[in-house]
């Protein structure tokens, strides 16, 4: 039957399929569907940079234009996953310089990019329009200088949260004067400052300019003359938000924000002035997303603001929001979909906002639309919890960080397990969660046996035994990433669900029981997993087989075990684990 | 001494469990579930229907071999397939627990048998009392103190977790020692545990509590004094977690606000440290630290298996203790000095300056060799003349 559609109709067909799932499977149909396909698909995402490698997507996929790549585990973004671990963009970047001249977008995240890559990148690709490199590190302003430079037709330069060697602002000044083609232009994480009037008449030049990401060194007094020449923005990130307190500024401002009819998010606000913050209430009730998480403003300041923007749909704020705050804007903004509440001093074990389980439990009852929070708080109860699930059956993304490593429920000092498992047996469509405070291994039940859509979870200081893990890996059938660092899961959950890692994309633990012997007998059986073991301390075998390592990271892979480990990761196999057990019989090597 | 766990073994295993627990299907199952949603569901209740046989890793090939690589592998206890034997059982060693045969599923019973093992435990809500205590007696405890007693009691109580001591860290008497005994008994998961939660994060400082006694106290916002507590709380490495970007914001922002007593800001300083000759960095939170000794110490640490690997011997069983006299000796001797890059971009010797006056300026550290840092030392004396 497939023969007698001609190929092109075919391709025709599947040219409106863009997700990846709908176009993997299509590929599985049957074989000329999958070689019509692997033709056909323009965009590639990679979850796990190492579960696959360049050469085999190049073979099945010869004419990409657009790679999306992850590279390190969620948890180095906390710091848990030492220098020099991994996640070179290079080979990609080397094997697709030569595969794939028309690429035109490249989106990586928490991978190691050089300067040499972004010159490499600017001088490969003719068509280069988007690169995204959202916390990446290892390169310098030099680098940027390139991709300005050489990228003609770049329409997108997103740097995210990288760590970006700064080494002065000049790289802004490549971009030629021709260059008309910014659409999306975010150098928030830059330290310093680029020339004003370079950045002046790029902004100007560039018509179709939506999205401006400013970094903390462009002053607030120059910011009307941003605006000025953009009018059409749409998403605007503030450098500083602070000047002296002078009536010319504060109207140059407002007349400014006048002329942004178009504008929906904004972001930016370090060192925040509140005298300036009414400067941009022409433009609240258009305001659809709100980063005010650098922002030190506290109340009323704040509350004014943010209750200014009724048409609110995502909001990223401080705890100086705290509870009052927080009922504010339940009241005022019923559109809103997504609360995110950092912690303005997380260390401090008191905290010195009136930020509680009350706000969050608030916003909960007053926003129909909530289902993706991330809250940082010092006290939480089960009943809370409990509300909060019933209130929001819709919620997709819960993601608590209580900050006291297993506090209880502070009203009845018992384990939060009611509380997530309410969390998870009413929100049935979540997919992703993040849990904090006391809890036992009746909490892993409860997700065991509802959290079914669950995608992602992480787990900190939570647990009794074994049990809890197995809990989880043998109930959550849609689970891909799994994280869990200082619980007493070992050896047995690990062992007993070994098939069920191959279904997920990884699996981090760190400080938990999980020993060395265990680890090489996971990678022996499993071939289709790298088992990676982090010992910064030393090698794995310099102790007993029951010891335990310091880290491990499992994850499927058909690229068999990487080649560019530092001398602190060991990777499971075959022949490691022999050598290894040749090594603690003798005082061999 | 190490049993052979047999095929009958495993299917006494199974037997003895729900096996909806353990319904893993031998080989990869692509993007199916892994079990069908009424299984799951049943999980909790059923018991003893459907047995499925499989082996502890879920393979189709059920070898004695393999369970025995296990047993042997963890170390402990020997039936390591049976998942009560995953609850570690309270008591001395050589005291045996009654066998708990049906009841896996926590929701239901509250009750557990071990209580009349092990008369020193006050109740079942073993966890709510020892917050109970530390809470209402108005002792804060620090935050250390907790951790050390959760990953103590953790070791010896595996079981659900109701189960806990009263265990102050500063009454140690009898539940210390019975964690002790434990530990003798089990030397696998037990000590790991132990050492692990406490003091698996070389910058974690242990002794430092998190909350002072609210008697007497004003209200402690941030800080505490230099000398005598870190810079911040008791610090766990990636807790809680926030980006660095945002740390480093946050510590920014704070110092330009809030310039008080010379305290240092909350947040973290995370600057890169590298190593002539090692392949890699590593990225120290200069936060953590109140004294250079503290700093030098942690660098030692961190660096030492550099130092092993270039100078160490693998025949010494003790080469981990010699790797780290020889790196003392390296650091403190005439071979490595640590350097930090200022915010001029001069590289000066680490140590002239006052502590705070330091973590202000510095930018990156670096230990060199101390023939190449030789040229430093005059242009820090100067530099300093200079600042003073």
């Amino acid at each position: 039957m497939a023969q007698s559609f001609p190929e092109d109709v075919l391709e025709h067909v599947f040219s409106f399929l863009n997700h990846d799932r709908d176009r993997n499977a299509v590929s599985l149909v049957c074989k000329s569907w999958y070689d019509i396909e692997r033709l056909s698909r323009r965009r590639i995402f990679i979850g796990n940079c190492y579960a696959v490698s360049p050469e085999i997507v190049i073979r099945r996929f010869p004419d990409v234009r657009a790679v999306e790549l992850k590279g390190k585990p969620h948890f180095a973004d906390f710091n848990l996953v030492p220098e020099g671990w991994g996640g070179y963009v290079y080979p990609w970047v080397v094997s697709m310089a030569g595969a794939y001249p028309w690429l035109e977008e490249i989106k990586l995240k928490r991978m190691v990019v050089t300067d040499e890559n972004l010159e490499l990148i600017s001088k490969s690709f003719k068509n280069f329009t988007v690169l995204v490199l959202l916390s990446c590190e290892g390169f310098t302003t030099d680098g940027l200088a390139y991709i300005a430079a050489n990228c003609r037709n770049l329409r997108e330069l997103d740097l995210g949260e990288s760590e970006v060697e700064d080494l002065s602002g000049h790289w802004l000044s490549h971009f030629p004067d021709n260059c008309t083609s910014l659409v999306s232009l975010n150098i928030s994480c830059l330290g310093s400052e680029v020339s004003f009037s370079a950045l002046e008449r790029l902004v100007a030049r560039c018509p179709n300019l939506k999205t401006l990401r400013l970094n903390r060194a462009v002053p607030l007094e120059k910011l009307p003359n941003l605006l000025c020449r953009a009018p059409q923005l749409v998403e605007l990130g503030t450098g500083a938000y602070s000047a002296e307190i002078q009536s010319d500024i504060f109207s140059n401002l407002s007349e400014a924000f006048l002329g942004c009819k178009q504008l929906k998010g904004l972001s930016g606000f370090w060192d925040v002035v509140p005298a300036y913050l009414p400067a941009m209430y022409s433009v609240c009730s258009q305001i659809t997303s709100l980063n005010l998480s650098y922002a030190t403003a506290q109340n009323p300041d704040l509350v004014q603001f943010v209750s200014q923007c009724g048409n609110l749909q995502r909001l990223w704020v401080l705890d100086y929001i705290e509870d009052v705050g927080l009922e504010a804007l339940a009241a005022a903004c019923k559109d809103l979909q997504e609360l995110r509440v950092f912690p303005s001093d997380p260390y401090d074990a008191e905290g010195n906002v009136t930020l509680t389980e009350q706000g969050l439990v608030a916003v909960s009852e007053g926003c129909p639309k909530l289902q993706s929070v991330l809250y940082f708080c010092r006290q939480m109860s089960n009943a809370a919890l409990v509300a909060i699930a019933r209130n929001r059956p819709n919620m997709i993304r819960f993601r608590l960080c209580i900050i006291e490593p297993r506090a209880p429920d502070y009203l009845t000092l018992e384990p939060l397990d009611a509380g997530f498992g309410a969390i998870v047996e009413n929100c049935k469509e979540l997919l992703r969660l993040s849990m904090s405070g006391l809890l036992t291994d009746r909490v892993f039940e409860y997700i065991g046996t509802h959290a079914k859509k669950l995608e992602m979870l992480s787990i900190a200081f939570a647990g009794d035994s074994d049990l809890g893990l197995h809990h989880v890996l043998s109930g959550c059938e849609s689970l891909r990433k799994l994280e869990i660092r200082d619980c007493p899961f070992g050896d047995k959950a690990l062992l007993a669900n070994a098939t069920k890692l191959e279904t997920m994309r990884s699996l981090w633990m760190s400080s938990c029981s999980v020993s060395f012997g265990a680890c090489k007998l996971l990678g022996q059986k499993m071939p289709r997993l790298n088992v990676e073991v982090i010992n910064e301390r030393g090698p794995p075998d310099s102790g007993p087989e029951d010891c335990p390592v310091e880290k491990l990271y499992v994850y499927r892979t058909i690229a068999g075990p990487r080649v560019d480990m530092p001398g602190f990761v060991w990777t499971m196999d075959e022949r490691v684990s022999s050598r290894f057990s040749r090594a603690t019989e003798g005082h061999g090597d | 001494m190490n049993r052979i766990l047999g095929r009958r073994a495993i299917l006494n295993f199974i037997y003895l469990m729900s096996p909806p627990l353990l319904d893993v299907e031998g080989g990869g199952r692509g993007n199916a579930p892994l079990m069908s949603s009424s299984a799951s569901g049943d999980c909790i209740s059923q018991s003893g229907s459907g047995l499925k046989e499989c082996n502890f890793l879920g393979l189709s090939d059920c070898s004695s071999v393999d369970s025995s690589a296990v047993s042997n592998v963890c170390g402990e206890n020997k039936n390591n397939l049976n998942f009560k034997a995953t609850e570690l059982r309270l008591g001395l060693p050589g005291s045996r627990s009654p066998e708990r045969d049906s009841d896996f599923s926590l929701l239901s019973s509250g009750k557990l048998d071990e209580k009349q093992l092990f008369p020193l435990l006050p109740s079942k809500d073993g966890i709510c009392s020892l917050m109970q205590k530390s809470i209402v007696s108005g002792n804060k405890r620090g935050f250390s103190d907790t951790m050390d007693g959760f990953s103590e009691i953790k070791s010896s109580v595996f079981t659900e977790g109701k189960w806990m001591f009263n265990a102050n860290g500063s009454d140690s008497g009898t539940p210390q020692s019975v964690v002790e005994a434990k530990l003798a008994g089990n030397a696998g998961i037990n000590v790991i545990l132990t050492n692990n939660s406490s003091g698996a994060q070389p910058s974690m400082k242990k002794e430092v509590p998190t909350r002072a006694p609210k008697e007497g106290q004003n209200k402690m916002n941030g800080s505490n004094n230099n000398s005598s507590a870190p810079a911040a709380k008791a610090q766990v490495v990636g807790w809680p977690p926030i980006r660095s970007f945002r740390k480093n914001t946050l510590a920014t922002t704070s110092k330009n606000n809030e310039e008080v007593d010379g305290k240092p800001g909350p947040g973290a300083l995370f600057i890169k440290v590298s190593m002539d000759g090692a392949p890699y960095l590593r990225k120290v939170d200069l936060r953590m630290y109140s004294t250079y000794q503290e700093l030098s110490s942690a660098l030692e640490k961190m660096f030492m298996c550099f130092t092993i690997r270039k100078c160490g011997s693998q025949e010494t069983p003790d080469r981990e203790m010699l790797g780290e006299n020889k790196f003392k000796d390296l650091l403190h001797g005439s071979d490595y000095v640590l350097t930090f890059e200022d915010k001029d971009g001069d590289w000066m010797l680490v140590g002239d300056v006052p502590w705070g006056m330091f973590i202000e300026s510095c930018k990156r550290l670096k230990i060199m060799k101390g023939s190449d840092a030789i040229g430093l030392a005059p242009r820090t004396m100067e530099k300093s003349k200079n600042q003073n």
